[in-house]
């Protein structure tokens, strides 16, 4: 029997689905109809000290015919009276006790934390995500990202709210730093119960070529926002990956976010060491109904592999995911065509010529387009499969026996480090590369 | 299959004649752009006979660079617009697109190349430069596609340059030849008229070339004339009954209605004889100007029709009825036309025989032959030197060059009928011709 709910960190949810504190939870009334949806748990926009909003918040980046790829605000924290949203957060939670409501805070000195963290509490609040993560204005004044990138500051802050909370802590951190290990052993020093990453990236997602000004406009003007969606969930797996293995940091749950907005990102993020993941772009571009697709996915993933909870396989894929020093040295694939499935397309002989290593060749026969590797060539990049629209047409084939083993490491460790490019393998000596002037012979 | 009333009203006929390949909004264009693989050494390139960098203009409109888009392909093409439409897309650029092998609809290539010129025809972006003026000028005769094309390149090359047409219209059978639901007139004129202005080539109408007074004194004012001549009236056949009252040509057929739409009249029932493509858009017209039975006819089998594929569907869906295996030996009536007789035929010994015992009588009142044009001979009798093949097409080296150096010749003339794209490429080619042999 499949069980999706949670315990993360103290914080119960019937679902590891959360919505990221963002638009999407502005309101009691968003949240009441995202949970009504499907949704486990919901963190609050975060609350704290008045703002003023601009009007044009949002840029896009759109690739080829897919909208909103990558994603950038400019929008603060809540502009609604804290007192709405408290009264909301207990009505919301008297509709739906067993879904996870966590609010998101963010304020300055020691007595306004304190302050802020009873009265969420008194509203019911669950668990408190602390906002250590919002890359413009909030950070201008002090907050947000000015705190997730000063270790000293955010182990502080931590520290504070963990003595004046009696409900669990998340701590959010921002990517824009370079090294996440950082903060994230801060708020574990500071005693987080749990940590969410990754909050938004600064970025700038075009310019208006009529105007110079950067998107999101407001009156001519623009300004570095927060980067989400699709385009930043590598760059967010990679920090979740740092910090889960980490053997201090990885000791606390953490809450994936960034770009999630399928059941196979689900499926990632959890592989990767998440228990929870916060979605806010997905929802944005499609609504709440989006998680009807990531909860079916992920349950018929955990039928096919035989997994009652998320627990069975949450950070499966750590053990796999190594330094560049440990990989096998010995392992060998070769790129391979098959024939009947080739379009002639020809993307595969050009990436490789003037991309990789000159590994393909093309037909004397101007009639027959199926490209050949040329085997002694061929370094097994994996470029020529990557660009070739056709389903399983390039195969990268093993060619070693797998019996030989080595990585720069055992050399390195063996005093084996080479001091000639004499490598016997692809790419190494023996490998033909054209001579320079071989460009300008026309081929076809 | 396809009923059609018959049109009383242009709207009425502009139903009838639904655009065929109708233009793409912005939101379609850009869809479908961004699915173009970008292919390495293109086949849709190999495939279009005027070679335009089909890849490159579609990336350009998906970025949103439209003028780059037209440039790239009237770089190519002088009558890119109309190509676009007219083209037969599905045996050339859109026949050899990739996705074809892996039974994904092609790219929309034609319909991309219109949305693009046409974008730019409607803003008159000027994009073309007249070249360094050279002192020498160029007579063209004729003002279809081959003609068009060639002017276009001469001035760019520096030449002045005038057409002498016979009509009253610019672009040959483009305006005059082409089924209505694949071009519209505006469309065919609109982008002449847009490269008339930017490259400012004369046009004399009404000018009908045809003695040796006016071809010499051509010669005598010219440094170099291009032919652009095209074909002829529907040629005869000898059939017994041939001149009564509604025999028409196809190609007749097909400009009396592109001038009269709805106005012009169409009985009940008429027979089409031919297997080409002309035949294809007459019956296709026949039947959408509300015939009650269109027939076509055509002598060999179904297999052996010079029409492409999807002319014939194309004509079947609008409810043409087809007979194979018949030839006409004689049309009946007394004054007009009431029938035609026909005899079956078949294959014996790889020869198309005639059984003129196993004969038939379909009624109708009208008969349109698409049988084929005549030449311009009785032309190329007038110019010295002149050498023709035995159809009577003008003999041209690569150059397009005849065998009377001071004539270039392209199009219909030199290939005995083909497309619009042939004619475009041809007349672009013998401007460069011209140059070369005038610049030795």
């Amino acid at each position: 029997m499949i069980d999706l709910s949670i315990n993360f960190g103290g914080i119960k949810a019937p679902n590891p689905f959360w919505l990221a504190s963002a638009p999407p939870t502005n309101s009691g009334y968003q949240i009441m109809k995202a949970f009504e949806a499907g949704w486990g748990g919901a963190v609050w926009k975060t609350l704290g000290v008045p703002v003023v909003n601009v009007s044009s918040r949002y840029g896009s980046v759109n690739y080829r015919n897919t909208k909103m790829m990558g994603f950038n605000n400019i929008e603060l924290i809540t502009d609604r009276p804290l007192a709405d949203n408290l009264r909301e957060i207990e009505e919301v939670k008297k509709y739906f006790p067993d879904h996870a409501i966590i609010a998101s805070l963010m304020v300055e000195s020691r007595a306004e934390w304190e302050q802020i963290i009873k009265d969420v509490e008194n509203a019911g609040a669950d668990g408190i995500e602390l906002n250590f993560g919002c890359p413009h204005g909030m950070c201008e004044r002090g907050m947000g990202s000015a705190v997730g990138q000063n270790p000293e500051v955010l182990k502080t802050i931590v520290g504070w709210v963990k003595e004046a909370a009696n409900i669990p802590v998340i701590t959010k951190l921002t990517p824009n730093v370079s090294e996440i290990v950082v903060p994230g052993l801060a708020a574990f020093q500071g005693g987080t119960d749990s940590i969410s990453l990754i909050n938004t990236i600064k970025s700038i997602v075009g310019i208006d070529l009529e105007t110079y000004a950067p998107y999101p406009i407001v009156d001519g003007k623009g300004t570095n926002g927060g980067y989400c969606g699709p385009a930043v969930k590598p760059i967010a797996m990679n920090m979740l990956k740092d910090l889960a293995q980490h053997p201090e940091i990885g000791k606390v749950p953490l809450s994936g976010i960034g770009g999630i907005e399928t059941w196979r990102d689900v499926v990632e993020f959890i592989l990767l060491g998440a228990t929870s993941v916060q979605v806010c772009t997905a929802v944005m571009h499609y609504g709440f109904g989006i998680v009807r697709e990531m909860e079916a996915g992920l349950i018929q993933f955990m039928e096919d592999k035989g997994y009652n909870t998320i627990y069975d396989f949450a950070g499966k894929a750590l053990p796999n995911v190594t330094e560049w020093k440990h990989l096998n040295l010995k392992h060998k694939v070769v790129a391979e065509i098959n024939p009947d499935k080739c379009i002639g397309c020809e993307l595969c002989y050009i990436s490789c010529d003037d991309g990789a290593h000159q590994a393909i060749s093309l037909s004397d026969d101007p009639l027959n387009r199926i490209p050949s590797i040329i085997e002694e060539n061929c370094v097994g990049c994996n470029l020529c499969s990557l660009v070739c629209p056709v389903e399983d047409c390039i195969t990268m084939v093993q060619k070693d026996d797998g019996t030989e083993h080595t990585t720069w490491n055992e050399r390195t460790l063996n005093d084996d480090i080479p001091v000639t490019f004499d490598d016997d393998r692809a790419g190494g000596k023996g490998h033909y590369v054209p001579k320079p002037t071989d460009a300008l012979k026309s081929k076809r | 299959m396809a009923e059609y009333k018959k049109p009383t009203t242009e709207a009425e006929f502009n139903k009838n004649f639904k655009q065929k390949n109708p233009l793409m909004n912005d939101t379609e264009a850009y869809y479908e752009a961004s699915r173009c693989l970008f292919c390495y050494d293109a086949p849709c390139i190999q495939a279009c006979p005027t070679s335009i960098d089909i890849p490159l203009f579609i990336k350009q409109i998906h970025t949103d660079n439209v003028t780059g888009a037209s440039k790239t392909i009237f770089d190519s093409n002088w009558l890119g617009n109309a190509c676009g439409i007219v083209c037969p897309t599905g045996v050339l650029c859109e026949g050899a697109c990739v996705y074809n092998h892996q039974d994904v609809p092609p790219i929309q290539i034609g319909r991309l190349q219109n949305y693009a010129t046409n974008k730019t025809i409607d803003a008159d972006k000027v994009i073309f430069k007249v070249g360094e003026p050279t002192g020498k000028k160029i007579a063209i005769i004729g003002a279809g596609p081959a003609g068009i094309a060639c002017a276009c390149e001469a001035r760019t090359l520096g030449y002045e340059v005038d057409i002498f047409e016979a009509k009253e219209k610019p672009s040959g059978l483009t305006v005059y030849g082409i089924a209505p639901y694949k071009i519209t007139n505006e469309e065919v004129l609109k982008e002449v008229d847009y490269l008339q202005k930017q490259l400012d080539f004369k046009i004399k109408y009404n000018t009908k070339i045809n003695s040796k007074e006016e071809l010499s004194s051509l010669e005598k004012k010219y440094d170099a004339i291009f032919m652009g001549v095209g074909l002829g009236k529907t040629r005869e056949l000898g059939l017994e009954g041939e001149n009564k009252e509604n025999v028409i040509g196809a190609v007749e057929f097909v400009e009396e209605l592109r001038m009269k739409h709805h106005k012009l009249k169409v009985p009940k029932n008429v027979v089409i004889l031919g297997g080409g493509n002309t035949a294809m858009d007459a019956a296709s017209e026949v039947a959408r100007m509300g015939a009650r039975k269109t027939v076509l006819a055509y002598r060999n089998s179904k297999e052996k029709m010079g029409a492409y594929g999807f002319e014939y569907d194309l004509a079947i869906s609008a409810g043409v009825d087809s007979l194979f295996n018949v030839t006409p030996i004689a049309i009946k009536g007394d004054k007009k036309v009431e029938g035609v007789r026909f005899a079956k035929t078949e294959m014996v010994d790889g020869k198309l025989k005639t059984n003129i015992n196993n004969t038939f009588i379909v009624r109708c009142d009208m008969v349109i032959m698409a049988t084929g044009q005549a030449k311009q001979g009785h032309l190329y009798d007038l110019i010295d030197d002149l050498e023709i093949d035995e159809k009577t097409r003008i003999k041209t080296n690569d150059e397009f060059q005849t065998s009377n150096p001071k004539y270039f010749a392209g199009g219909d003339a030199i290939n005995g009928g083909a497309e619009v794209v042939n004619a475009a490429y041809d007349g672009k080619m013998a401007a460069q011709g011209i140059h070369q042999w005038l610049t030795k």
